[in-house]
């Protein structure tokens, strides 16, 4: 990154919206940051096109009452965020301004909050020793975060083998203290402290190799876990009308989820829902260490009535927060809710410029931002050895409910697991509402991640998945039969195989986000009802009548169901299982 | 709006559209209020010393020599305790032939709520309408539409609920009325005794129809003023937010923009979620609570307008005329109020959550059974007596113009399960039923 000498300066020469034309006096570069001085009040604005003297820049914030002539300038760098210590926890804005920080009820204009404390003290280890050579990324030391070791690195801006001089011994620190010199190829003295900044439109590459994702990610949703799988370090989208779900299914990820980390970009979408993460987070006890979930999260804040332009912005700043903690080795879930809304803030900029329109006039290069983005996520070794990951899901919300607009189109080509919500599941109150078969996850077909279940999990999963997935289509097909053809007009048997199909529906498909137990199953607990249910499908029943198919399998359904209410192994789980039992025997035949 | 006397006057303008006309000036602020020949105006665009504007009531004579006047200010409402009891038009001035009030003035459209000063809403609000406090209870610092074709009585609604409503302030933001529709709310918010709580922003059919732009955001200022200032609870209407979208295509559309799904502009999703986000629950008791009105086509919801609705309100309630039993009711399998989990059986009684899903899914079962009656399926005992439910259900708690209390709601609908019934169909918590299952002579409802 090259270094501006003079900075250069502009003066605003139009206005529309939050478009603005500066006359610039001197060089800028495509995405620099600049601020335009309103009268006292900066206004954060990126450039996103120059033409000639004329930088077009968006602003971040409302121009009202800007004038012509008014002043601009330019950062020499692009929208960057600060890294170090503190992140955890935090409730940002997209721009990582921290909310918690600001004056008053509403937020105002030009109002620039400090995203770490300058004063707070770390206690500080270090882990590199005096002539280690180290590259971008590699730990130097590492400070307690909360509960977790937040490693100090040598900053992902730095190019080449540094050398290190001297390492700050163990004690307590503020984030600018110096806590290791290093000298560069030319023997130059660096002084790193705990903080760095990086601009958020680029990937950080400080990392060995990407492979391929081999393990699971597990996320207590048995129709996640068990019928469409998510890889460590894999991506997902779950695209949605408005009503079936999406907002509940991303809480509960990101409650349950074996991650080290998570980070939630609110992005565009309801200010409750946001407030509704600040308000339990701090309550709810993460299940994984005891403690709070607000300790392992940190939540990007910019709700739908926040500038637009910042939205953009916001998915861009979770991005680049979950490198850097990923670069520390942990496994990060990086959520986006809703990936559509970013999108539509790409519209609005491209169409204020009058660039040509794409399908319902979203730019033209959406696809290429899209999967540009969903690339950052992945499975990583990192340069000395250890790993590190991100899993992102992202939710889309697609105009009408149509799955066939521009962003779940392009969506769809860079994410590799698909959970479709459906409405009709919604509607019959079927939840979570993705429905299984339409969803699907390419992880399932890795062999890399066939390996991993096989050797984990059970040595048939791959094949046990496989035929709970045929016994849903066929209950499906023959559902649609008995539509048309009535109760009465199908043989018994087609019943029979109706039911069995909702016997997974309801005891793996269907699950209570809000119940204490149900709304997480262990991977332990999946693998045993999954083995319940597929012996329920082999085993054969007599019936007399249609009649008795349902009421008999309602049972059957509601004791598995109250096996999944309960604590798992306790008394009362072994009371329903005990009672389905004596159910199957009833009407078993050999 | 009165010109000071020292401003500048420009008389030359360079160019004119059906909505916006240009001309050179210098020192102009972005979103300024200007007056063009006598018309109110707002600067949309500013490209040098070329400024546009565009002009709320059209742009029909205005001549290239019109008087333009800058007023150094984006558009502003007064506000302060008088504004209780007043009706206004679009800019705020008063439409009721009173004098106009005195107060502070406040920017409209402002800034908006840093999302961690809110809190979570948590206050019932009861309407006395089971289809909506039984099934889809509504919450301070919502935001919630009425999804309603353009034949249903939804102004008769939203005016009933604004009365019922335990709300200090009720301000109706009126976008598109008809004349006759604004004379019925004044009436019955006259004849209620009400005014005194009530404040309104009309914009009628017969007014131009940009004009209908301003309406939201005068009426939230309005709100802000009372629930931050006076901490108060505001209850506020907005009909129709169709109309709102149409005006704002109607601009999209005139300054040349590329218009996305239903000729609708690119930002809808944008411009509507700046007004319904204005909903808030503040920790010191002041909320803003939203409902709306948005008309639909045909019913059809994938529409832009209802489609992003959908997305940024907390849920939408349905109207549907049962024909059953000639009644306008609050349709339970369409509607839904995301906000409902946060007051349902814990600010009312704890049987509440069960009863209300107990007695949708047995309306369900009834809806099914329908289905199979029209099919020409012979039908169960079980099926027959769903039928029966779901006809005193409409009847006794789903029609609009029942009025109770929650409670009665609830043993209302706990005598129509022991009615039809039996204790194992119903399928509630053992510690409910024996609670409130209906004995033998209480069983009259």
């Amino acid at each position: 990154m090259e270094k501006i000498n003079k900075m250069t300066k502009g003066t605003v020469a139009g206005i529309i919206a939050n478009l603005v034309f500066v006359e610039v006096d001197g060089p800028v570069q495509q995405n620099e940051i600049c601020y335009i001085d309103l009268e006292g009040t900066k206004l954060m604005a990126e450039v996103i096109k120059v033409n000639g003297t004329q930088a077009y820049v968006q602003v971040f914030e409302s121009t009202r009452g800007l004038k012509v002539n008014h002043t601009v300038e330019f950062t020499g760098h692009m929208l960057e965020v600060t890294l170090g210590p503190g992140i955890l926890s935090k409730n940002y804005d997209g721009l990582q301004n921290d909310l918690d920080k600001m004056d008053g009820v509403f937020l105002k204009r030009g109002e620039h909050t400090n995203p770490l404390e300058d004063d707070k003290k770390w206690e500080y280890k270090p882990i590199a020793k005096v002539g280690d050579v180290l590259e971008a990324g590699g730990w130097i030391g590492e400070v307690k975060e909360n509960w977790m070791p937040h490693k100090i690195m040598v900053p992902f801006k730095f190019e080449g083998k540094y050398t290190v001089k001297s390492v700050t011994k163990a004690g307590e620190y503020t984030i600018h203290d110096t806590m290791a010199v290093v000298t560069d190829e030319k023997g130059k003295e660096i002084n790193l402290t705990m903080i760095q900044k990086w601009p958020v439109k680029l990937a950080v590459k400080a990392y060995k190799e990407k492979p391929r994702p081999f393990k699971l990610l597990e996320t207590g949703v048995r129709v996640i876990d068990t019928l469409n799988p998510i890889a460590e370090g894999g991506t997902g989208f779950i695209p949605g009308p408005f009503g079936t779900g999406k907002t509940v299914l991303q809480h509960a990820l990101s409650k349950q989820a074996e991650a080290d980390m998570i980070i939630v970009a609110a992005c565009g979408e309801r200010a409750n829902e946001v407030v509704e993460i600040f308000t339990e987070f701090p309550e709810l006890d993460d299940p994984r260490t005891g403690r709070k979930l607000m300790e392992r999260t940190t939540i990007i804040a910019n709700t739908s009535n926040m500038p637009v332009a910042a939205r953009e912005a916001s998915v861009y700043t979770a991005m680049t927060l979950g490198e850097y903690y990923r670069a520390m080795g942990l496994k990060v879930l990086l959520l986006a809710d809703s990936t559509s809304r970013w999108a539509q803030a790409l519209r609005e900029m491209s169409n204020r410029m009058e660039e040509l329109p794409g399908q319902d006039a979203f730019p033209m290069d959406l696809p290429a931002i899209i999967s540009n983005f969903y690339s950052r996520a992945g499975f990583t070794y990192l340069n000395n050895g250890e790993s590190g990951s991100i899993t992102f899901i992202g939710t889309v919300s697609p105009a009408g409910g149509n799955l066939k607009e521009p962003v779940t189109e392009s969506t769809k080509k860079a994410a590799r697991c698909f959970y479709a919500l459906s409405q009709q599941r919604a509607d019959s109150k079927r939840y979570p509402a993705i429905d299984a078969l339409e969803s699907y996850s390419k992880y399932a077909e890795y062999p890399e991640l066939q390996d991993y279940f096989r050797k984990n999990i059970d040595p048939d999963w791959p094949e046990k998945i496989a035929l709970a997935r045929d016994i849903l289509i066929r209950s499906r097909e023959v559902s649609e039969q008995i539509n048309i053809l009535g109760d009465d007009g199908v043989p018994v048997e087609y019943h029979n195989r109706f039911w069995k199909g909702e016997v997974i529906d309801f005891v793996i498909c269907q699950q209570d986000a809000f119940d204490e137990v149900d709304r997480s199953a262990s991977l332990d607990r999946q693998k045993y009802m999954l083995n319940r249910v597929l012996d329920i499908y082999h085993t054969n029943f007599s019936f007399e009548s249609f009649e008795d198919v349902g009421t008999y399998f309602k049972r059957m359904i509601n004791s598995m169901k109250q096996m999944n209410y309960a604590v798992y192994e306790s008394d009362k789980y072994h009371d329903s299982e005990k009672e389905l039992n004596s159910i199957i025997e009833e009407r078993k035949t050999a | 709006m009165e010109t000071k006397a020292f401003q500048k006057i420009y008389t030359k303008i360079t160019q004119i559209t059906k909505a916006t006309c240009s001309l050179k000036a210098t020192g102009i602020g972005y979103e300024e209020m200007a007056i063009v020949h006598g018309r109110l105006a707002q600067v949309v665009k500013i490209m040098g010393e070329d400024v546009t504007l565009q002009i709320f009531s059209g742009t029909e004579g205005i001549p290239t020599n019109a008087e333009v006047v800058f007023l150094g200010r984006p558009p502003v409402l007064k506000v302060g305790e008088e504004l209780s009891g007043r009706f206004f038009d679009a800019y705020g001035d008063p439409i009721d032939g009173r004098p106009a009030i005195e107060g502070e003035e406040r920017q409209i459209g402002g800034p908006s709520v840093n999302p961690v000063r809110r809190k979570q809403p948590s206050e019932f609000i009861p309407t006395g309408i089971a289809g909506i406090d039984l099934n889809n209870a509504l919450v301070t610092g919502q935001k919630i539409p009425f999804f309603a074709d353009p034949d249903q009585p939804y102004n008769e609604i939203m005016a009933m609920v604004a009365l019922r409503a335990d709300a200090d302030k009720i301000i109706l933001g009126g976008m598109g009325l008809t004349n006759d529709d604004y004379l019925y709310y004044k009436n019955v918010f006259e004849n209620a005794g009400a005014l005194d709580r009530i404040i309104s922003f009309v914009n009628t059919t017969e007014n131009p129809p940009v004009e209908r732009i301003l309406v939201p955001d005068m009426a939230l200022t309005a709100a802000e003023y009372f629930a931050v200032d006076k901490k108060q609870k505001v209850l506020v209407l907005l009909t129709d937010m169709t109309l709102y979208a149409d005006a704002l295509s109607i601009v999209s559309n005139r300054m040349d923009q590329i218009p996305s799904k239903d000729s609708m502009p690119g930002s809808l999703y944008s411009d509507l979620a700046k007004i319904y986000e204005k909903a808030v629950q503040f920790p010191d008791g002041g909320s803003i609570t939203i409902i709306a009105v948005t008309t639909l086509s045909g019913g059809d919801i994938t529409h832009a307008i209802p489609d992003n609705t959908g997305y940024i309100t907390e849920g939408q309630l349905f109207l549907r005329k049962d024909t059953d039993i000639g009644k306008v009711v609050v349709d339970p399998f369409r509607s839904l109020s995301r906000l409902k989990q946060l007051v349902i059986g814990s600010k009312t009684r704890p049987d509440h959550p069960q009863v209300m899903n107990a007695a949708i899914r047995l309306y369900a079962d009834a809806a099914n059974a329908k289905t199979k009656q029209e099919n020409g399926f012979d039908l169960t005992d079980y099926d027959e007596r769903t039928l029966n439910f779901a006809k005193d259900y409409s009847n006794k708690l789903l029609a609009i113009d029942v009025n109770v209390e929650v409670d009665q709601m609830l043993e209302t609908t706990w005598n129509l399960f022991g009615e039809h019934f039996s204790q194992v169909e119903v399928g509630i918590k053992q510690e409910f039923v024996d609670k409130h299952w209906p004995t033998e002579n209480s069983s009259e409802v």
